[in-house]
């Protein structure tokens, strides 16, 4: 067995690099022409996309009525997906400012994409609730304006703390990322000669010239950023958990909701980049940039996450039974054994079962097997959000009005041209903004900083 | 060609160790105007260079706040003083309610005003005519080598000074570094036909989409489908009724509530003789009969009654309601009017509900009262 040396930090990358090589190696990606399979994947990602656009249409044309969605199920897919969305794009923030304020040097390879991710994952998100409203083009009411009807919307409604968490959590985001973006852009506009890129590089660059007198506020305005935006992502999925557990609907009415989604959150969100990243350092070849142990560490943040949502799942059994009121303990077991059963049992099979493979070193490091875990764990947290919507509904307290919720043609398209629509904003950032930020991976390389050998 | 401007001369490193060095001994040489350009912050450089700490952070406190403040302030007021509202039983001002929102808006502004003070105050960005833009030192720098600037503007700067200085630190390619003349004498034109033709663009684009989807938009099919209902709206043709009448008429023999038929037709002595006022003098009511008279009434009879009206001169003027006439007559008399009509008053029945009549007549009693006072009332 090797011995390791703790007294010296290890390094993020693989190898050794020169701080040109690593510029050439990320900005590759920009400067050449995308090949044949760039072309074949934005073509399938397009064609989903097609199919969001096509279930809309039908949506709005003849109305909400082409959903599966029924009473006294009148929350189902729109929901889910929402909420499915809004937690992929939570891996993003956690990455970016969480961990920046841990100091965990190895987030600098991944921060980029996950930041990207989360802008596009909550544009996804974003969509739900619009088109769930049947007349999105009314959806400006959402916004507390004064109007000439001199309404004002409801501020004691967890539905508007929705619209003001998920608005602010896509403006921070986007905020974050365009900060750590305009010395990326700087870099490029050396680069290049091409003259359309060299303005528009200017342009977003904003005329950045690398001085350290605004290197010194750059970094303490990432660091205010990174403390607001951790206690905002820990409040987005709070405030979606809210939605639900605001209201008396047995099954939704528990006070571990919070905790319990923003773990969720997080984990589904991991499984995201996981896979994402998988593909990216495979085709740009960043292996040595995206190591494996940077994956193994994401393995077991989705290990630790998978675990506490594996808790939440029995604690919400325990205090249903353990509280003696009759509805939530009928709704847990008609989860459990009731007519959605096969829906549970995925869940628990994709979400509890399956991430605690990762106890074991050997699959934490072998990139087929983490592939198919975190795809597995991605399916059964969309089948989460649909259990706890869909069961608690379909079951509530008036047998006599009890009904079965059956998908339509619309949701899958609705459903298939969510991702569709995220693949194909991920595709095009890929080719049109550096996915890894190359001002923080120099920083982070052997020998790149000061020795202090004077002090 | 005229004498060109120098800004700067520039000094590049190999070594993040070397710079660190350069910039502590800049220092010691007192120069003020100087800076260092590396491609990623570096550790130390901070002190290295002497620098006070950012005070960004107070940016971001003094908005935070008032963001906080704000939101606290802006809901207090929309819940508890313009739209005041019951919602499940709770207080109009239900501060636990708000804290979710508050939240959000203090991290919005702070976020926001930070990043703008940042790029727009402190950096005094966007800047893209600064000399050292587009020079060899930039290139170098923005990718693996360390520079340091020092600005021709120094109190202390002086050529040949400022070479041996660099020499003697070790500096790799010193180089002098100029103002680009068209960035010095460019000057921004508002009135370039290039930018007017812009915004004139710009300006057609908003406005005619802003029109179109505001006032003809929702007006097509499919976002007009609240209006189009599948419903009988009045004046409609009906397809269940045999004679295509949407509006029916009420079941032979039956009446419906407030439509009793007025028997006095044409008899307003009798009407006087017969009718009874039926509604009580109160506050609302009385003011109910303000409202109605000066609705309907006014217009002509004036707001006081004495038939100096706002279209006077228009129509033949009316009596006042202050004669003797109208003073003696019963409630029941007046009422025959405002049923049937008088000359060339039009009768106020489809207008006029028959207790809102009353309420007029009450009203019209108290103007004629008050213009009119008995002894007794100054009591």
């Amino acid at each position: 067995m090797s011995t390791v040396d703790y007294t010296r930090e290890l390094s993020v990358l693989e190898g050794k690099h020169a701080l040109r090589e690593l510029d050439d190696l990320i900005a590759k990606p920009l400067e050449i022409k995308p090949d044949k399979k760039f072309y074949i994947a934005l073509a399938i990602a397009l064609s989903m996309t097609g199919l969001l656009v096509l279930g809309l249409a039908l949506t709005f044309y003849y109305g909400i009525g082409m959903w599966g969605n029924n009473i006294p199920v009148g929350w189902a897919f729109d929901i889910v997906n929402f909420v499915f969305w809004v937690g992929i794009g939570h891996a993003g923030t956690l990455i970016s400012a969480i961990l920046f304020l841990f100091r965990q040097k190895w987030r600098t390879g991944i921060a980029r994409f996950a930041e990207g991710m989360t802008v596009f994952a909550v544009m996804t998100a974003g969509l739900f609730p619009l088109i769930h409203v049947g007349r999105p083009w009314l959806a400006g009411y959402l916004f507390p304006y004064p109007n000439q009807h001199s309404v004002w919307v409801n501020f004691t409604s967890p539905l508007l703390w929705d619209v003001f968490a998920v608005s602010t959590y896509l403006t921070v985001s986007l905020i974050f990322w365009y900060v750590g973006l305009i010395p990326d852009l700087a870099i490029l506009r050396e680069r290049t000669n091409h003259k359309i890129k060299k303005v528009i590089y200017s342009t977003f660059s904003l005329g950045w010239r690398f001085s350290n007198r605004h290197w010194q506020h750059y970094e303490m305005v990432y660091l205010i950023l990174a403390g607001f935006a951790t206690p905002l992502v820990l409040s987005v999925h709070t405030i979606v958990s809210f939605d639900f557990a605001v209201s008396v609907i047995p099954g939704w009415h528990t006070t571990i909701f919070p905790p319990y989604f923003v773990a969720g959150a997080v984990f589904s969100g991991f499984a995201m980049v996981q896979n994402v990243l998988i593909i990216v350092r495979k085709i740009f070849n960043y292996e040595q940039i995206i190591t494996v142990d940077t994956l193994e560490k994401m393995n077991k943040i989705m290990l630790l996450t998978g675990s506490m949502v594996g808790y939440a799942y029995a604690m919400e059994f325990f205090i249903s039974w353990y509280s003696g009121v009759e509805a939530e303990r009928f709704v847990f077991l008609n989860r459990a054994l009731g007519p959605y059963a096969w829906a549970y049992w995925i869940m628990v099979t994709c979400n509890v079962v399956s991430p605690q493979l990762f106890w074991f070193k050997k699959i934490r490091r072998t990139i087929p097997v983490m592939f198919v875990i975190a795809i597995f764990v991605n399916i059964g947290m969309w089948f989460e959000r649909f259990v706890i919507i869909v069961t608690s509904l379909s079951r509530d307290f008036l047998p006599s009005s009890w009904a079965y919720y059956k998908p339509t043609l619309v949701d899958g398209m609705i459903l298939i041209g969510s991702f569709g629509f995220f693949f194909t904003w991920i595709l095009l950032f890929t080719k049109a903004l550096p996915v890894v930020s190359m001002a923080e991976v120099k920083a982070v390389v052997d020998g790149a900083q000061p020795t202090h050998k004077d002090h | 060609m005229s004498e060109k401007i120098l800004y700067s001369y520039t000094g590049i490193f190999d070594t993040p160790d070397e710079v660190t060095h350069a910039a502590e001994e800049a220092v010691k040489q007192g120069y003020t105007k100087y800076d260092v350009n590396t491609p990623y912050p570096l550790h130390g450089m901070n002190k290295a260079m002497n620098l006070p700490p950012s005070k960004l952070g107070y940016v971001a406190l003094i908005f935070g706040l008032s963001g906080a403040l704000g939101g606290l302030l802006s809901l207090w007021w929309v819940s508890a003083i313009d739209y005041p509202l019951v919602i499940g039983g709770k207080p109009f001002f239900s501060f636990p309610a708000y804290i979710p929102v508050i939240f959000e808006v203090t991290v919005l502004s702070a976020a926001i005003a930070t990043v703008l003070a940042m790029l727009f105050f402190f950096f005094k960005l966007p800047n893209n005519a600064h000399p050292l833009h587009a020079t060899d030192y930039m290139k170098k720098v923005s990718v693996d080598k360390y520079g340091i600037v020092i600005q021709a503007d120094d109190p202390k700067f002086d050529e040949a000074s400022v070479r041996k200085f660099l020499e003697r630190v070790h500096a790799k390619e010193i180089n002098a570094v100029y103002w680009v003349e068209e960035e010095i004498t460019h000057k921004h034109k508002i009135f370039e036909p290039k930018f007017l033709t812009f915004l004139l663009v710009v300006v057609i684009i908003t406005s005619g989409t802003t029109y179109f989807s505001l006032n003809k938009l929702m007006f097509m099919l499919p976002f007009n489908w609240m209006m189009e209902q599948q419903k009988q709206n009045p004046q409609q043709k009906s397809l269940v009724f045999a004679d295509g009448f949407g509006m029916r008429k009420p079941v032979e023999g039956t009446i419906a509530r407030g439509f009793l038929p007025y028997e006095f037709q044409g008899q307003p002595d009798l009407a006087g003789e017969k009718l009874i006022n039926p509604i009580p003098i109160s506050k609302e009511s009385l003011q109910l009969g303000q409202t109605k008279y000066d609705i309907y009434c006014s217009p002509c009879h004036g707001y006081q009654g004495e038939g100096d009206s706002r279209l006077r001169g228009q129509f033949p003027n009316p009596p006042s309601l202050h004669s003797e006439k109208v003073r003696t007559w019963s409630d029941g008399r007046i009422f025959a009017v405002l049923t049937d009509g008088q000359n060339i008053m039009p009768s106020y029945s489809t207008q006029l509900t028959v207790d809102e009549r009353w309420t007029v007549i009450n009203y019209v009693r108290a103007l004629q009262r008050a213009l009119n006072a008995k002894e007794s009332d100054l009591q």
